[in-house]
């Protein structure tokens, strides 16, 4: 999704992983902030991982001073919280709306969820913090669910946009 | 050692495997590395929109120029880079200098570039880059030697090109390489697959694997005479996965400019009348030299096999 006409197409959107910076700069330059910002005040459901988390959060630690956070999100988080690359890490994960089986989380300079408000519910944590939250129709992940071929939070992702779409359709 | 160190299945974290070493180069997909040899390079390329920036001594053209041993970059400027920007940071180790890699890891670099525009301190061997949690990229001019790279641990590959010539001829007949190569394995039947190994001079199991996948299994960026916007949006049309761009930003007239038109030419790089608009008023670009008149001893590309 790179220009206004092609966000215009979709029901709902994934925000994936990159560069936070290079993605809110892009953003602002080629005219999709205000667009981006009207589709999610009207409830168009995404998926967030990695750098597309920080876009949607409150508040970004340790970012730019201008890149954006949308705000959708409620919670705060540090770029690169987990470190340099050489620090990026896998590990076994259990996320609650997928039952009893964990899921392969791979973190690559991965955000930092330093804090999770009260409209955002927690659906994962690694050691103290938070890795995994759902709001609404929205699901933001510190980690990339799609370099393992798992596909469960893919699945959860496209049921709850299905779900939103259907409410806000009747 | 097992090569593939992902095979770990407990609850502690697991660092340095292939999927957060590949990985991280698929975040990079679809953008621009910028070579930068000052922090204030570092910081311009950032607000640019640079997925990283590659952090080095002399920018290829000037190696070119000065001659004598290019080596790695000097510690202190690569920790100013790093604590300058917020996004990846690379380096450039010698071909073969395993000691100059231990020593960017130490640094904390995200990625270490095995590159041929330094002076190569083994004609022989690369380094075993298997022995290292950073991930490493490598040059190659055609399919059989990015396979080679990937099984000595590399975890992405980046076309050679002819560095620091401002001309695109290379970077164009080295990404026709690679992806013909590709193309050629795909249609191949079972049977061939060994004898194409023998004639690819490339590891037996990778050569299958492309022959059941159709691509390589690592990110392919073009590098090595980007020097315009067109030059960017041609390498994306022709295939690759993002550009790397050396003395063609700070080498123009208007560094910021052509950064910024830059990036956007490689992720528009199917728009041409975006290329066309962050192509007017951007000063010039880059000296260029003609490939074929250069002398063989001036090539970098054939350094390293």
């Amino acid at each position: 999704m790179r220009t206004p006409a092609e966000l215009d197409d979709v029901d709902a959107l994934v925000l994936p992983g990159g560069e936070s910076t290079t993605m809110s700069r892009l953003l602002q330059v080629f005219g999709l902030e205000a667009p981006l910002r009207e589709r999610l005040a009207g409830g168009m459901p995404t998926l967030s991982t990695c750098a597309g988390l920080i876009l949607m959060s409150r508040e970004v630690l340790d970012g730019r001073p201008d890149q954006i956070a949308l705000g959708i999100l409620d919670v705060s988080v540090r770029r690169n919280g987990y470190g340099r690359q050489v620090e990026s890490f896998e590990a076994d994960i259990p996320v609650v709306p997928l039952g009893v089986a964990p899921f392969r989380a791979v973190f690559i300079r991965a955000p930092l969820i330093e804090q999770a408000g009260a409209d955002a519910e927690v659906i994962a944590s690694f050691g103290s913090n938070p890795v995994a939250v759902a709001q609404g129709p929205h699901i933001g992940l510190c980690f990339h669910p799609e370099m393992t071929d798992d596909s469960r939070l893919h699945q959860l992702f496209l049921d709850r946009a299905a779900a939103a779409l259907e409410v806000s359709a009747a | 050692m097992a090569s593939d160190k992902t095979g770990s299945n407990g609850h502690e974290p697991h660092t340095g495997g292939v999927r957060v070493k590949r990985g991280l180069a698929e975040m990079l997909k679809g953008g621009v590395i910028m070579d930068v040899v000052t922090p204030e390079q570092a910081k311009i390329a950032e607000d640019a929109g640079a997925v990283a920036v590659m952090a080095l001594e002399r920018v290829p053209s000037d190696i070119r120029r000065d001659g004598g041993v290019a080596r790695m970059s000097d510690v202190s400027l690569i920790n100013e880079i790093i604590a300058a920007v917020t996004i990846p940071v690379m380096a450039k180790a010698r071909i073969g200098h395993f000691v100059e890699a231990q020593v960017l890891q130490s640094l904390g670099v995200d990625y270490i570039d095995e590159s041929e525009v330094l002076t190569p301190a083994d004609e022989e061997h690369h380094i075993d880059k298997w022995q290292f949690d950073v991930p490493f990229v490598c040059g190659a001019r055609d399919l059989g030697e990015a396979l080679r790279r990937i099984g000595e641990g590399a975890a992405m590959i980046r076309t050679k090109g002819e560095a620091g010539t401002g001309n695109v001829v290379e970077a164009v007949r080295h990404m026709r390489a690679v992806q013909g190569g590709i193309r050629r394995i795909a249609s191949m039947r079972p049977e061939e697959l060994m004898a194409e190994a023998k004639h690819l001079g490339a590891p037996f199991d990778l050569v299958q694997e492309i022959h059941s996948t159709g691509k390589l299994p690592v990110v392919n960026f073009s590098a090595g005479g980007i020097a315009t916007p067109a030059d960017a949006a041609l390498m994306m049309q022709l295939g690759c996965d993002g550009n790397f761009v050396g003395s063609g930003i700070f080498k123009s007239t208007n560094p910021e400019a052509y950064a910024k038109a830059i990036v956007a030419a490689t992720t528009y790089y199917d728009r041409p009348d975006v290329i066309a608009d962050v192509s007017a008023g951007l000063g010039k670009a880059m000296p260029g030299l003609d490939v074929a008149s250069m002398p063989a001893g001036e090539l970098l590309a054939t350094r390293g096999w």
